[in-house]
């Protein structure tokens, strides 16, 4: 690997905002050009990104076990999860609705999840293992955060409209709400994570060498 | 983590105050998880508490049935979900599994009741119309048991009574079912009360039980001293007063029923308890009869013919039955190498105005042993006697008899008492027989022979004197006769002169009749003229014509 000079080495650090430079020992304070709080890293990054990571993981489980909505018809009421949904389109014949959703709703979180935690593990131990992937997969878990809010969207929509309180009804049921609540935290893991982290190992490594 | 990298290790003094507020705030982010982990949690204990208890019902089919989709209901409202069907393994049946919700777990206990809610077509009418568009579900009847079950085997054709009807059930032991079935009508004052809601046979296969139930509040009619009966049917009776048609209503002639009331014999008893237990009788006579209690058995030994005596048969003390025959057996005496024939009878002493066992003032089995000895002493003896000469049944007579010879052995045998007999009707007519033939030939017919030759010399002398009176009569009374009947003659001829034609009596009576036809004459002209001409009665006769 070619001997690169970061931010750090050189004694400065940039804006997040503006990206106006400033010597590093100016580290929490403002910038002098657009106020915004100066660091060299994310503030507390690691440790944040943990946190929400640990949370969504946590509200994981629920998510998928307990039933997102009901949908009461003439003929009865349906309770789903989000996988007996997939189970229920894909038998339905509707295999493409099917496969987004469960793409979206159970592949997409799925995959943020092992990223984040492989980062945030491989951070911790300070691991020079492939920073390049590791970083690109970062990239990816950044890319694709929004379209696993699909699920949360369907259930919103379907129970603001279909209120023909006789006939049929949909109703929100908890896993929704932990859907949601996973979705939303990982988005906030990932922003809260610093990808140049990632990197800190190799220059400490660097200086060893 | 307290490390951190981005903070050099040579800081200036101002940095730990500055520093002193992120010493805090990440803390908080800790807050995050631990909050998480806490809704998580509880969204999964709640996921888990309302997932109430899963149970196994098993069907003879799951028709009707699907996994995933079929509910569970009671009262319309959903508690459940059928999970998944499986066969058993022997394929007898099918096992659906289902889970009820957290607040229905208490339909898992003991005495619930399954069954497929359809359509269905009954005499009682048609019910589960509803599922035709919902598809089937499964019906619940909640039990009020504390046990716990988790396995049921569902009914096969919804059940008649539920658990919520208020009410009471009474089971009733029959001979035979007659024409019940399940949902036969149940009977107070003909007033329709409640239904039969099972039956079954009794294990040993001698008779049958019935359950019934009967609505709140008529089920306080039912008490300790009530009286189920077969309604079902036509009770024709002739007796005494005639001919009497006896029927509950129409519709038990078709679907039978049972019928109860409150015996008229015995003092009104406490309201009976949920599964008190009563006899059917086949009838209300049945029914309300005065009630004989257990029976006293006692065997007989007979030495003649038994012939038309049959189990059943009466045992009569002077006309009254106090008894019947139950079994009659054969048995051989080694001893004086006979048979003799012992008939087991069962006696229901209250017939016999003694107090029923059990009961206060009722003799206990030593007293009853006494009683009888002394009766027996007193010459009550049993004994065959012909009830009916055309067909030659045989009842029992009990009766005291004058001089009978005491019995030889006064006992037990067989575990029974023995009741001493005596020889019956027929033997007893023998016996007289001899006793004439005896008689007759105790009568001195010798002697009676010379009395009677005695006797008839007297009458020939007799006829010689009668003889001798005829001729004297001839001789002295006739010629009396004759002069007598010359006078009757002359009195005729006399009588005769007097009614002649010629004679004036005769004919003034003919002068008299003349007068009295013209008279006669003379009124007919009047009335026919009067006839013609009314109105000359007012007016007079007309002029004319005069
Ligand atoms: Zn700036």
């Amino acid at each position: 690997m070619n001997p690169v000079r970061t931010a750090e080495q050189a004694g400065v650090m940039e804006c997040p905002q503006c990206s106006a430079i400033h010597p590093r020992r100016r580290g929490g304070s403002a910038c002098d050009r657009c106020g915004a709080a100066l660091h060299l890293r994310k503030p507390d990054s690691l440790r944040r990104t943990w946190a929400f990571l640990l949370a969504a993981m946590a509200l994981y489980l629920p998510a998928n076990i307990l039933p997102i909505m009901t949908t009461g018809t003439l003929l009865g009421s349906q309770t789903n999860t989000i996988l007996s949904g997939v189970v229920y389109l894909w038998q339905d014949g509707s295999y493409f609705v099917a496969a987004v959703v469960f793409c979206a709703s159970i592949v997409i979180p799925i995959f943020k999840l092992a990223v984040l935690l492989m980062l945030v593990i491989t951070v911790q131990v300070r691991s020079i293992w492939r920073p390049v992937e590791r970083t690109r997969l970062y990239g990816m878990v950044e890319a694709v955060g929004r379209w696993s809010m699909v699920d949360v969207f369907v259930v919103a929509l379907l129970a603001s409209l279909v209120r023909l309180d006789a006939l049929a009804t949909v109703r929100p049921e908890p896993g929704a709400i932990a859907f949601g609540a996973v979705v939303v935290l990982t988005m906030l893991a990932s922003m809260s994570f610093d990808p140049r982290l990632i990197w800190d190992p190799l220059d400490a490594h660097d200086k060893q060498a | 983590m307290t490390n951190k990298p981005d903070i050099p290790p040579g800081a200036t003094p101002g940095e730990p105050a500055r520093r002193r507020p992120s010493r805090w705030l990440p803390s908080l982010v800790w807050l995050i998880p631990i909050v998480a982990a806490i809704a998580g949690l509880s969204f999964a204990l709640n996921s888990w508490y309302a997932r109430g208890p899963t149970i196994d019902i098993t069907f003879r089919s799951a028709e009707g049935i699907e996994a995933g989709k079929t509910k569970v209901r009671y009262k319309d409202v959903d508690i459940g979900q059928v999970k998944s069907i499986e066969l058993a393994k022997d394929r007898s049946h099918v096992i659906v599994e289902v889970e009820l919700t957290a607040n229905a777990s208490g339909f898992a206990v003991e005495d619930s009741r399954f069954w497929v809610v359809k359509p269905r077509i009954a005499a009682s009418g048609v019910s589960g119309l509803g599922t035709l568009l919902s598809g089937a579900y499964i019906g619940v009847d909640a039990g009020r048991s504390q046990e716990r079950e988790d396995s049921f085997t569902g009914l096969e054709v919804p059940p008649i009574v539920t658990a919520d009807t208020p009410g009471k059930q009474f089971v009733l032991h029959a001979g035979d079912l007659g024409s019940l079935d399940i949902g036969s009508p149940v009977y107070f004052r003909r007033v329709n009360v409640g239904q039969v809601v099972a039956y079954d046979l009794d294990q040993n296969g001698k008779g049958v039980t019935v359950r019934v139930f009967v609505r709140s509040p008529y089920d306080s009619f039912v008490t300790t001293s009530t009286r189920f009966w077969h309604s079902s049917g036509v009770n024709l009776k002739l007796d005494a007063d005639g001919l009497k048609l006896q029927t509950e209503s129409i519709s038990t002639v078709l679907l039978g029923g049972v019928s109860f009331i409150d015996s008229p014999h015995l003092p009104p008893g406490q309201p009976a308890q949920d599964d008190a237990v009563f006899q059917l009788a086949g009838n209300q006579d049945d029914a309300l009869k005065v009630e004989d209690g257990p029976p006293t058995s006692a065997v007989m030994y007979f030495e003649q013919s038994v012939r038309g005596l049959s189990p059943g048969a009466p045992v009569d003390f002077r006309g009254v039955v106090i008894g019947a025959v139950r079994s009659i057996g054969i048995e051989f005496r080694r001893d004086t190498n006979s048979f003799r024939l012992p008939v087991v009878v069962d006696f229901y002493p209250s017939r016999l105005g003694l107090r029923r066992t059990g009961e206060p003032g009722a003799l206990d089995e030593d007293a009853e042993r006494r009683l009888m000895d002394v009766l027996v002493r007193r010459g009550m003896r049993a004994q065959l006697r012909n009830g009916n000469l055309l067909t030659g049944q045989m009842y029992i007579a009990i009766d005291f008899f004058k001089g009978a010879p005491l019995p030889a052995n006064m006992g037990r045998s067989q575990g029974l008492d023995e009741f001493p007999t005596i020889p019956g009707a027929f033997d007893e007519l023998q016996g007289k027989l001899a006793d004439i033939v005896d008689k007759i030939g105790k009568v001195p017919f010798d002697t009676i022979g010379r009395d009677l030759t005695a006797a008839l010399a007297g009458m020939r002398e007799t006829m010689a004197s009668a003889d001798k009176l005829v001729k004297r009569l001839d001789g002295q009374v006739a010629p009396e006769i004759v002069a007598t009947m010359e006078d009757a003659r002359k009195t005729l001829k006399a009588a005769e002169g007097t009614f002649s034609a010629d004679a004036p009596m005769q004919q003034d009576l003919r002068r008299a009749l003349r007068e009295l036809m013209r008279t006669a004459n003379s009124l007919r002209q009047l009335t026919d003229y009067l006839e013609e001409n009314p109105q000359s009665l007012l007016r007079g006769k007309p002029k004319e014509e005069r």
